[in-house]
């Protein structure tokens, strides 16, 4: 009953996207007006499509009961294990949401891991400092803390400061993260987000004061920083996949199987597109996949 | 109800944002999209206020707690209001305020504050030697492949480098480099993080328009 309807809310939804797409169109050629639909974005409507039906449908598959194989990330299971030694040797976590600002998708990412990240330290009663770059990150993440300390029962020993603004400027801020590393020694460094220059100042201080370290990012041009650096890195997707994984509901691990699948379907284009080309036939596909 | 709205809200942006981009940017949908986009700095400066709290609450009680290093405490508060009540002030009342040429604001931004953010990016150049030396250590085949790999490309990436190279004419060892390893290996990898990276943002956008992640508010 509850599987009927959710399919019959996405159903809905589907019907009211392509209602929108329709009827604006119309009443714009019916009023004289060019069309206002971008006909040269059709490519990127057609993936959005694709994408969006596919994790749609391993997320019903999920919650049905399919079993969904998922590959293990050791960073994201040595969370829970650096948390502990922290617990044991009596000092801090810190966790840097990266320095960009809520409506960048990664530090959305890094305030969901932060909340799993929060329950783990509520449980054990473990300090836990959060220095940040942006104010809606300092809302966000002392909201996402809070919620956590209340699940866990811990309410009690929830500080408000516990998510603390620092500074605004790039360097300010790194400048703050690296003096608490090296007066407070935290025993576990965890860096969720996006990074810049400033990824291993942060990383190599967090390895001179002896702090076990996990990084996660997206930017391919910070991620050797963080390799050369930390105990165990995130890479990429791994990043957004870390909630999903983290909190083990088949409904959001269906999102990562849909993910995994339309990655097939990239790879397959690739090599698709490689043999035409080489094979002089090419410019047609290519012309499919032109960014406009 | 307190996830139920946030969650509404979540997925009517995102859809006008997404359906926004099919369409042109000046129909009524396309001016949807830019103004939810000005609410945000809207939104985005009043919080502003929030930081100037959280961050003189938290010095102010370590000053007043006498916690170790609360003169630094007192330094950090000086300077945040030193530089943030001047460039709040008119203008029309002195040149020093606002944050003109000239400005109190002008003169801490360009002779303290600029000095200090450059200073802070320069020791970049120590770290990156410490953690090269860590990562380059051929402790391992694929350790010291990576190690002779850098070894080249930083060779090739500096001039005196790039004539050493230039020493073996028989084989033309820049256009190698720049073919095979960054052209080739190196792209190939970089495109496979970002495309995999590109998926899982909208895998997670799409989540969160559809209200199946909620982790990003404590939910879940």
């Amino acid at each position: 009953m509850k599987s009927n309807s959710s399919q019959l809310k996405y159903t809905v939804l589907y019907v009211i996207l392509y209602q929108i797409f329709i009827n604006v169109d119309i009443a714009f050629a019916q009023s004289g007006a060019n069309s206002v639909f971008r006909t040269d974005r059709i490519n990127a409507l057609v993936f959005v499509l694709i994408f969006s039906a596919s994790i749609l449908l391993y997320t019903k598959w999920a919650r049905q009961g399919k079993s969904l194989f998922l590959r293990k990330i050791p960073g994201l299971d040595a969370i829970e294990e650096a948390v502990g030694r922290a617990t044991e040797m009596g000092r801090p976590v810190l966790f840097v949401p990266g320095i960009a600002e809520l409506d960048e998708i990664e530090t959305i990412a890094g305030i969901s891991i932060l909340g799993r990240v929060a329950k783990i330290t509520a449980q054990y009663e473990t300090p836990l400092h959060v220095p940040v770059r942006y104010p809606l990150v300092l809302a966000a993440g002392q909201e996402v803390v809070e919620q956590a300390y209340l699940e866990m029962g811990k309410k009690d020993s929830y500080e408000k400061d516990t998510v603390q603004y620092v500074a605004g400027e790039q360097f300010a801020y790194t400048a703050t993260v690296n003096g608490y590393m090296m007066r407070e020694r935290p025993a576990t460094n965890i860096y969720m987000g996006a990074f810049f220059a400033e990824s291993l100042l942060l990383a190599e201080t967090g390895n001179a004061a002896g702090s076990i370290q996990i990084a996660g990012t997206a930017r391919p041009e910070q991620l050797p920083f963080f390799i050369a650096a930390c105990d165990y890195t995130l890479m990429g997707e791994e990043l957004y996949a870390a909630s999903a994984y983290l909190s083990h509901e088949p409904i959001m691990l269906g999102g990562l199987k849909g993910q995994d699948f339309v990655k097939i379907l990239i790879g397959a284009c690739i090599i698709i597109g490689t043999i035409l080309v080489s094979l002089g036939y090419g410019e047609f596909f290519v012309n499919l996949f032109t960014a406009v | 109800m307190k996830t139920t709205v946030p969650v509404l809200v979540a997925f009517l942006s995102g859809l006008i944002l997404v359906v926004s981009f099919f369409f042109d940017d000046k129909n009524w949908l396309g001016l949807l999209g830019q103004e939810l986009k000005i609410w945000l700095t809207i939104v985005a400066g009043f919080t502003l206020l929030l930081g100037v709290v959280s961050i003189t609450r938290v010095n102010w009680s370590a000053v007043q707690r006498k916690k170790e290093g609360w003169k630094f405490k007192i330094l950090t508060l000086i300077a945040i209001f030193a530089m943030a009540i001047p460039s709040v002030l008119s203008p029309d009342w002195s040149i020093r305020f606002g944050r003109n040429e000239g400005s109190i604001y002008d003169w801490l931004f360009q002779y303290l504050m600029s000095p200090m953010m450059a200073t802070m990016f320069a020791t970049l150049a120590f770290y990156i030697a410490s953690a090269a030396y860590r990562a380059f250590r051929a402790r391992s085949a694929e350790a010291t492949l990576l190690l002779v790999t850098a070894t080249l490309i930083m060779l090739w990436r500096v001039p005196m480098g790039e004539w050493f190279l230039n020493l073996f004419p028989w084989i033309d060892i820049p256009y190698l480099l720049n073919t095979y390893i960054m052209g080739g290996i190196n792209m190939a990898v970089q495109r496979g993080i970002i495309i995999g990276a590109a998926l899982g943002a909208a895998s997670m956008s799409l989540r969160i328009i559809l209200g199946i992640e909620r982790t990003y508010m404590g939910k879940g």
